[in-house]
């Protein structure tokens, strides 16, 4: 017997859960500014998500899946992309989404149940989130396909979850950026969890990362907790995408500190231990520790940026709030691009009926 | 000028709008060197090259899903899937994404895609290849759903399906792609979609069809016309959005009305045509409308697919029917 194939999966990381670097930083985390600013926006994100899931408990907005200690993966995808790129996000990567221009008060408008929270006023081509898991694979693997037919130095980024690759259309779109090298990055948010099915029960494989090889390129693993490494695998994947060097997979570990939505009560199928030591590896006490370690940031400057945070999400709250209510004719006039006539007399109705108050949402 | 087939109105088209158009890119299984599995795109690919004839993997739900990338992208991607029953894996790109992204967006992203599949029985194909299952498509919000039943009318309303700027699920009636022959310029002149047509004026009955059961309608008519009946034909074309203005100006003048459609007749189109005559035209109609469809089974294998298609007899029946009723 020959072996005619091997494989192996590399792992990155930079920073110890204790915030010590393990080898040498990439040139980029030469930059103290470049460090803080990664750090700050992991702070604000966390600052929006625990505002997010308080308007949810105070009535204030729909239900909402929180990103808390999954901070670094969406911040570093988000840092690494260029504005050209495109985004095709789950919904656990608000951190890469501010970073491209999509305001706070959008996404708690979308989770707030309005359509207009998708329709980024400074972001014109990235994808919305994407609910019923694994199909923006797919999207972002047309996206790199028109980038590709029309020669243009871009790349496309999918965020999924562990859950997601399960699915046909992961397999699918995996398979299809090998066969055409699309210019596509698969980042795996691989937090653990998908509801109450643990990472072990989605697959027998030994890393998500290989799911890359059966599409033929490269597939690696990053820790997920260390913002430096996935800044650090994500650019590298897209400097590659965009150089016409075809798709990359990176499977980030990472773990869902909270539960799967607030409608969710993960104390129902996971163990309080469990939990308790995924805190120990958060990402933002390491990224902290280590710009502390090396003089770049002070207590007085955590507590001025913690300040400011609640500034500006208090600020995106209000805009939220204050949103004026939906037209009831918006779910009939973004349909088609012109209204069909079989529609028009519905349309009616439903003008008359909110004029009865018909369709008032109580509470 | 020639008289083109179906099937080469059909490709005809697509050269037409892909020179005209550089966005416009077509997208499927076999499609490129082979021309596809009834030759829809022959000689495209020698023609625009493989950037923009894709020969994908042999995945349906990849190539509605990537069609929806691609148009958000600002290509017009006209995917093609072997068959109506191969069509049911991409459902979740179609129902969940394509038909949603400019509502859901609220305008910010849009998808002018076309997907086009060959449906219906009749051609002794295996297992699978021989669905009417258009009320799927035509239930789901955002879509439109055309269905060309002649050559000229195939050109046409391919044209504007590629030209509109919402997704269109385009269903050709693979029965049809050879039987009939006509001419059709090649001047890159739409039809209008969300309009019937009406192939045929009639004061005594209105017979509304689509796809290949127009066929045998339009026999229905003719010896109808010999028995001293005048039949009205309509073409509805356009399932979704349809155009019951048509419709009900036909049946009011004529006050009676059968319809005709191959695929099964639970929740078929034809029961919303129907409900909407009895909504608005009750008064006007001096006899029950009558469908004549599919039966509500699984379509037979070939040996059993012509007792299941409706045919002329069937038509001549239940017109009888509905003069008889008073």
């Amino acid at each position: 017997m020959t072996t005619i194939a091997t494989f192996n999966i590399e792992y990155t990381r930079f920073l110890d859960a204790q915030g010590k670097s393990t080898q040498t930083l990439p040139a980029f985390a030469n930059d103290a500014k470049t460090l803080v600013e990664l750090y700050k926006w992991m702070v604000l994100t966390r600052v929006f998500d625990a505002k997010a899931v308080a308007l949810q408990r105070t009535g204030k907005m729909g239900t909402y899946p929180s990103t808390l200690g999954q901070e670094a993966v969406a911040v570093g995808i988000g840092n690494a992309m260029h504005k050209e790129d495109v985004l095709c996000p789950a919904y656990r990567e608000t951190g890469a989404q501010f970073q491209r221009g999509v305001k706070m008060s959008e996404i708690l408008a979308y989770w707030g149940g309005d359509e207009r929270g998708s329709c980024f006023k400074e972001n014109r081509e990235d994808f919305p989130l994407c609910v019923p898991i694994g199909t923006q694979t797919l999207h972002a693997a047309g996206i790199a396909t028109a980038m590709k037919v029309r020669k243009q130095p871009r790349a496309a980024v999918m965020v999924c979850g562990d859950g997601a690759t399960s699915q046909g259309d992961f397999y699918e779109s995996v398979n299809l950026a090998g066969a055409w090298e699309l210019p596509l990055v698969f980042v795996i948010n691989n937090n653990q969890w998908a509801i109450s099915i643990p990472r072990s029960a989605q697959t027998h494989c030994q890393t998500l990362a290989q799911k890359a090889l059966a599409g033929g390129f490269t597939g690696e693993q990053v820790d997920g907790n260390d913002v430096i490494a996935v800044r650090y695998v994500m650019e590298r994947a897209l400097e590659k995408a965009r150089k016409g060097g075809g798709p990359t997979l990176i499977e980030a570990i990472t773990y869902r500190l909270h539960d799967h939505t607030t409608a969710d009560d993960a104390t129902r199928y996971r163990d309080k231990e469990e939990v308790k030591k995924a805190w120990e590896l958060e990402p933002i006490a390491r990224l902290r520790n280590y710009l502390a370690q090396q003089g770049h940031w002070s207590k007085e400057q955590e507590d001025k940026w913690q300040a400011e945070c609640s500034v500006q999400v208090e600020h995106a709250v209000q805009e939220y709030l204050n949103i004026s209510p939906p037209s009831p004719t918006d779910m009939f006039d973004y349909l088609y691009a012109k209204l069909p006539h079989d529609l028009i007399e519905q349309r009616e109705q439903a003008i008359a009926e909110a004029k009865l108050g018909g369709g008032h949402h109580h509470g | 000028m020639a008289e083109i087939s179906l099937i080469e109105a059909i490709t005809q088209a697509l050269a037409y709008e892909m020179q005209a158009d550089k966005e416009v890119v077509v997208l499927g299984e076999d499609i490129g060197i082979n021309g596809g599995v009834f030759r829809a795109t022959v000689g495209l690919i020698e023609k625009f090259g493989p950037d923009r004839v894709l020969d994908t993997p042999l995945a349906e739900s990849m190539i509605a899903g990537i069609a929806v990338g691609m148009a958000a992208q600002g290509l017009k991607p006209v995917a093609e899937i072997q068959f109506m029953g191969f069509t049911y894996p991409a459902l979740d790109q179609i129902l969940n994404h394509a038909s949603r992204m400019r509502n859901r967006t609220r305008g910010r992203l849009t998808c002018p895609m076309v997907l086009r599949t060959p449906y219906g029985a009749g051609i002794h194909a295996p297992e699978h290849h021989s669905e009417s299952t258009e009320a799927i498509f035509a239930h789901t919000p955002g879509l439109r759903v055309v269905i060309p039943s002649s050559p000229a009318r195939a050109y046409g309303l391919l044209l504007a399906a590629i030209r509109d700027p919402d997704p269109v699920i385009f269903l050709e009636p693979s029965r049809l792609y050879r039987l009939v022959k006509q001419e059709v310029p090649d001047n890159g002149e739409a039809l209008p979609l969300d309009q019937c047509f009406v192939l045929r004026e009639g004061s005594d009955i209105t017979l509304v069809s689509w796809g290949a059961m127009l066929h045998e309608t339009l026999q229905a008519a003719k010896t109808l016309e010999a028995q001293g009946i005048s039949a009205e034909v309509i073409d509805v074309a356009t399932i979704k959005p349809l155009d019951m203005e048509t419709i009900l100006a036909s049946v009011m003048k004529t006050g009676r009305c059968v319809i005709i459609h191959e695929a099964a007749k639970n929740c078929g189109v034809g029961a919303e045509i129907a409900a909407q005559i009895s909504e608005k035209a009750l008064l006007n109609l001096h006899a029950p409308v009558l469908r004549v469809t599919g039966y509500d089974t699984i379509v037979p294998y070939l040996k059993l697919e012509q007792l299941y298609l409706p045919n002329e007899a069937r038509i001549l029946n239940a017109v009888q029917q509905t003069l008889e009723f008073a």
